[in-house]
């Protein structure tokens, strides 16, 4: 057998903005195995739900995670509505719906510029965030904070937004997509980008079907998996399809999240258009949830599961949380087989690591 | 090859050449905040009763009340202005201003008090002006 030599890669590495610790395994400056290890920022969060009160739960329920806060707040609310039988105003679901979009282009935005940066375009990196500060002013404008939104709540929604601020929002979201149409370009037609991740971590369709892969990483190798197919919220009621990338490989992936964003903006879009009037919350007094259940969302990096227990307290039993992350790992570790040593960073970022989410 | 792979990238540098500045010269040039931001928890002792519901909906237990002495605590640090408190209140006395509380330099309590009045300034020194002599 040939010499391997061990590299250490992270916890604390320049792409990776949290903790996540692989192992290489080199023969030369090709990878032939990765050995991950998480764990160095776990919380214990779904022990806490078991102290908690159901309703002030889903403040911590946010608080999972900064970039995906509001859909783990809506996930975690549906989840306890529908324990208790409770179904909110179709309002309530549209303006869900569409904080949760609003949440998912930052997300990719914030994604993007790290690509970006971790590819060595420094000034896309900034163009990207420009972007998304503009859309983090959306999101405080309707809902009062830039990252905790604060504004789901068991049983509907805390803020209303009425038809003026809609009707601006609607018009700074065709703002932002036609100035991140620019951006676009650049990661489409740029040679150094395009050589740098075309058929680079190729994750092929089977392999991403056995390894459970989920997210732009599944969609990204041809499996349109997307949880918002279920109609959760007001998604059963808009026009849109999962977007589908043939090529498995970072640029696939890089395509889906792109993608998505025009998407999500189309989405805010039909939101507006079709808001329901009406209530934007029903009353949970005096009601328990009971039973038990596990809930599917789509969130930005893909498919969050909640799993929840509840006997009539005032407290869950149990609550679990399986994160995107979590589920992308064994891809990743697949797709880190046989690449270089050079390649790695960019392979791991394409999985869009949010290892905060994973260690609840 | 080579002009052709900056080309789109030059062309958005030379464009923003000519626009505005995107960033802000943040302490000389404030943006004010959103009518809907949340700042922070601002509180008002004159209708309260002390009935403690706020300190009970408080995830963070970060607000203190006591029946006794009549008092009420916050501390802005453990806050996360989640505004449980503010929905709770039947007397209306606590509310979410959009102003950002100003950075604490040291872990502080505010604490009110029933009828407490702030002492009088202290009555203003006069100098006599040197005489000439
Ligand atoms: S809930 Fe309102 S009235 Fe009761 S103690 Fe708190 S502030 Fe005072
Ligand atoms: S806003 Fe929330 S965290 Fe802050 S004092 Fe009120 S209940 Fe407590």
């Amino acid at each position: 057998m040939a010499n391997t030599t061990l590299v250490p890669f992270g916890p604390q590495h320049p792409v990776l903005p949290e903790p996540i610790h692989l192992d290489l395994e080199l023969e030369d400056e090709r990878v032939v195995r990765a050995l991950p290890s998480i764990g160095y920022v776990h919380r214990g969060l779904e022990r806490l739900a078991e102290h908690y009160d159901f309703i002030e739960m889903a403040q911590v329920a946010e608080r999972i995670c900064g970039i995906c806060s509001f859909i783990h707040g809506q996930g975690y609310c549906q989840g306890v509505e529908s324990l208790m039988g409770v179904e909110v105003p179709p309002r309530a679901a549209y303006l869900r719906t569409l904080w949760a979009e609003l949440s998912r282009i930052q997300s990719h935005l914030l994604w993007l510029g790290l690509a970006a940066d971790a590819l060595g375009y420094e000034s896309l990196f900034q163009h990207s965030w420009r972007i998304r500060e503009q859309v983090l002013d959306l999101i405080e404008e309707t809902a009062g904070g830039r990252v905790i939104f604060g504004v789901c709540k068991v049983g509907g929604v805390r803020k209303d937004v009425d038809a003026e601020l809609l009707q601006s929002v609607r018009q700074r979201i065709g703002t932002i997509r036609t100035q991140f149409a620019e951006i676009t370009r650049i990661f489409t037609v740029d040679p150094t980008i395009q050589r740098r991740t075309r058929g680079i971590g190729y994750l092929s369709p089977e392999d991403a079907h056995h390894l459970g892969a989920v997210g732009p990483v599944a969609r990204g190798s041809g499996i349109a998996r997307d949880t918002r197919t279920l109609g959760y919220a007001a998604y059963g009621e808009l026009d849109w399809e999962p977007i589908v990338e043939q090529g498995g490989d970072c640029y696939a992936r890089c395509l889906v999240r792109i993608r998505e964003i025009d998407q999500s903006c189309e989405l805010i879009i039909q939101c507006i258009d079709r808001m329901p009037d009406g209530p934007i919350e029903v009353s949970v007094k005096g009601k328990r949830p009971q039973g038990e259940a596990l809930f599917r969302l789509e969130q930005p990096r893909g498919e969050v599961c909640y799993y929840m227990h509840a006997s009539g307290k005032k407290n869950l039993d149990r609550f679990r949380v399986r994160t995107p992350t979590f589920a992308n790992i064994a891809p990743l570790v697949h797709m880190l087989k046989g690449c270089e040593l050079a390649d790695v960073p960019v392979i791991v970022l394409t999985i869009d690591p949010c290892v905060s989410c994973n260690e609840r | 090859m080579l002009s052709w792979s900056i080309r789109p990238i030059a062309e958005l540098v030379l464009r923003n050449v000519r626009r505005q500045p995107a960033t802000r010269l943040y302490p000389r040039e404030r943006r004010s905040p959103f009518p809907r931001t949340r700042g922070q928890i601002a509180f008002r002792i004159d209708d309260c009763d002390f009935c403690t519901i706020c300190a009970h909906k408080c995830p963070t237990q970060a607000i203190v009340v006591h029946r006794i002495d009549k008092t009420w605590a916050i501390d802005h640090g453990r806050c996360i202005l989640c505004s449980n408190c503010v929905e709770g209140c039947p007397n209306g006395c606590i509310r979410l201003r959009n102003e950002p509380h100003p950075p604490l330099r040291a872990h502080e309590i505010l604490t009110f008090r029933k009828g407490y009045e702030s002492p009088p300034p202290p009555p203003p020194v006069t100098v006599e002006p040197p005489t000439a002599g």
